[in-house]
């Protein structure tokens, strides 16, 4: 299993000179679910916003360090961020529809790759729709407006208009943190479809959630990495008091 | 116990009391404008109101449909002016200067401006443009009611395009589109009803300003299609004719009154309808 993106060192500055990460050194391997979890304002989602220079809307943002996708330097100076953004997906905590119909959302993304014959736009949003187990759902109201969804059927939407586009890597910021338990396990199912073409990375705050669709957990403490391992290893037998006093309970 | 209870509902009974005859003060004296409005302009409007010109002072018959042509043209040009470059701005505001020290002078001086008496804008208009061109003009009209119009279009973009959740901007940002195209395809449809009734309100507010015109499309008792000549509107007909002496313009007052009266009140409907169309 290779690595997909290697961070190297990894610090970051948000505008306020408040520093977020320090010093952050983990792998991501490709195709498979990495879970980041940790207590309310640690850094996952911090971390999570840098992997596609997401914090770059805000100014007076400062990265540290490397973050390498596929052999580049993301964090170079003078890279395309629409291209960084369009190999690298992000799914949001609440549900984002555009305000238009459900087809459009997805072919929104299909036609800013260029696609402009119809036909094979109508297949691709079809395949997107039936990859985020919402086509059944969905098949007979393409032409509504994305907003008349319940909030879990809006959530896997959103990952299917992430995935029209063929991204590489897909980032999920507590995706189900908005929704119910049913919801919640459709997401779930769909994150174990997914990794067979995707590389994933989901930061949530259900440690049940990271021990059921990941393979690898990182555990983030104020900014720092506290533990990187197999995720089988950081529930079961965790190497670091701090990340074991986490999982069971006894703080955060 | 309780007589402490008899007087909380005294209070709220008070309270109810003010506020309700509060209420019907302001909607009696609207009842009463319109009342009369209808009642004294009803009378004049008849065909030749909306198709022919005005009589010679004087005599009897005749109607006022130079200056529903020249409000009409002015308003439409106004609004070509004064839309675009308000969302625009709008669209600055919200989407790209948003708390830079530009767009701060830029929403301080659009606050001044919306509270600017509208003569003052009028007076402006003729130092501007007529006198260095010599003579009155529709083209003088419309652009003061631009003027009228640009910050209330603006800060109603700006407010509408604010409403669009900053998570939309980012999932768009997040499938590698570039700003602009997130700006147009998904922040301006998510806004679009509430800029489509910021813009009727305000061209529904213009239409019926009187004060602005009095320097620039002054007013003109003939057929006019140049937009370089004095034209004739209506509220400036009311203006001169309520104060003239004859019946006849002060029943033609009465009807212009009405008909301008109307036409704001259906835009300001059609406004509501639409507003009510988004939150459902």
């Amino acid at each position: 299993m290779s690595e997909k993106i290697i961070i190297k060192g990894l610090n970051f500055y948000y505008s306020n000179k408040k520093q977020a990460l320090i010093n952050v050194n983990i792998p991501i391997k490709e195709k498979v679910v990495t879970a980041l979890i940790g207590p309310s304002g640690c850094g996952k989602t911090t971390f999570l916003r840098c992997l596609n220079r997401m914090h770059d809307l805000y100014p007076g943002n400062r990265y540290e360090g490397e973050i390498i996708l596929d052999g580049e330097n993301i964090l170079e100076k003078g890279l395309d961020l629409i291209k960084l953004r369009s190999k690298v997906g992000m799914v949001f905590q609440k549900p984002t529809p555009f305000p238009m119909s459900i087809h459009d959302n997805i072919a929104f993304g299909l036609k800013l790759m260029g696609i402009r014959n119809r036909g094979e736009i109508n297949g691709r949003v079809e395949k997107a729709l039936k990859d985020s187990a919402i086509f059944e759902e969905t098949k007979d109201r393409l032409h509504e407006s994305a907003l008349s969804l319940s909030g879990g059927q809006q959530q896997r939407l959103c990952i299917a208009r992430a995935v029209a586009v063929e991204p590489e890597v897909i980032l999920m910021d507590e995706p189900c943190s908005a929704l119910d338990p049913v919801a919640t396990a459709k997401i779930e199912d769909l994150m174990t479809d997914l990794k067979q073409n995707y590389t994933v990375v989901i930061v949530t705050h259900n440690m049940q959630q990271a021990a059921r669709v990941s393979e690898y957990t990182g555990f983030f403490m104020m900014g720092e990495v506290v533990e990187f391992d197999i995720t089988e290893k950081i529930f079961t037998a965790p190497s670091n008091k701090l990340t074991e006093d986490y999982i069971t309970g006894r703080f955060g | 116990m309780n007589l402490h209870y008899l007087k909380r509902k005294a209070v709220n009974m008070a309270a109810l009391a003010a506020s309700a005859f509060s209420a019907a003060f302001g909607i009696v004296f609207l009842f009463w404008i319109l009342k009369d409005v209808i009642t004294m302009g009803l009378p004049a409007i008849d065909l030749s109101f909306f198709t022919r010109l005005p009589a010679p002072p004087g005599t009897e018959g005749g109607g006022l449909a130079n200056a529903i042509l020249g409000t009409f043209t002015i308003t439409v040009i106004a609004t070509a002016i004064g839309v675009p470059a308000g969302i625009l701005a709008g669209t600055y505001l919200s989407e790209y200067g948003r708390k830079s020290h530009v767009a701060d002078v830029v929403r301080f001086i659009s606050d001044i401006l919306v509270s600017a008496p509208s003569i003052v804008v009028g007076v402006f208009v003729y130092a501007l443009i007529v006198r260095p061109f010599g003579g009155f003009s529709a083209i003088a009209g419309a652009v003061a009611l631009a003027i009228i119009m640009l910050p209330v279009v603006t800060r109603t973009a700006e407010e509408m395009l604010k409403l669009v959740p900053n998570a939309t901007r980012e999932a768009a940002l997040a499938l590698g589109a570039p700003h602009w195209k997130v700006t147009v395809l998904v922040v301006y449809r998510g806004a679009i009803r509430g800029i489509t009734t910021g813009v009727l309100l305000a061209v529904a507010r213009v239409s019926g300003e009187t004060a602005p015109l009095l320097f620039t499309s002054f007013n003109n008792s003939f057929w006019n299609f140049k937009l370089t000549e004095p034209t004739a509107t209506l509220t400036v007909t009311i203006f001169s004719y309520a104060m003239g002496p004859y019946e006849d313009w002060h029943a033609k007052a009465w009807g212009a009154a009405l008909l301008i009266t109307s036409v704001v009140l259906l835009v300001n409907i059609f406004a509501r309808v639409i507003l009510r169309g988004r939150s459902a």
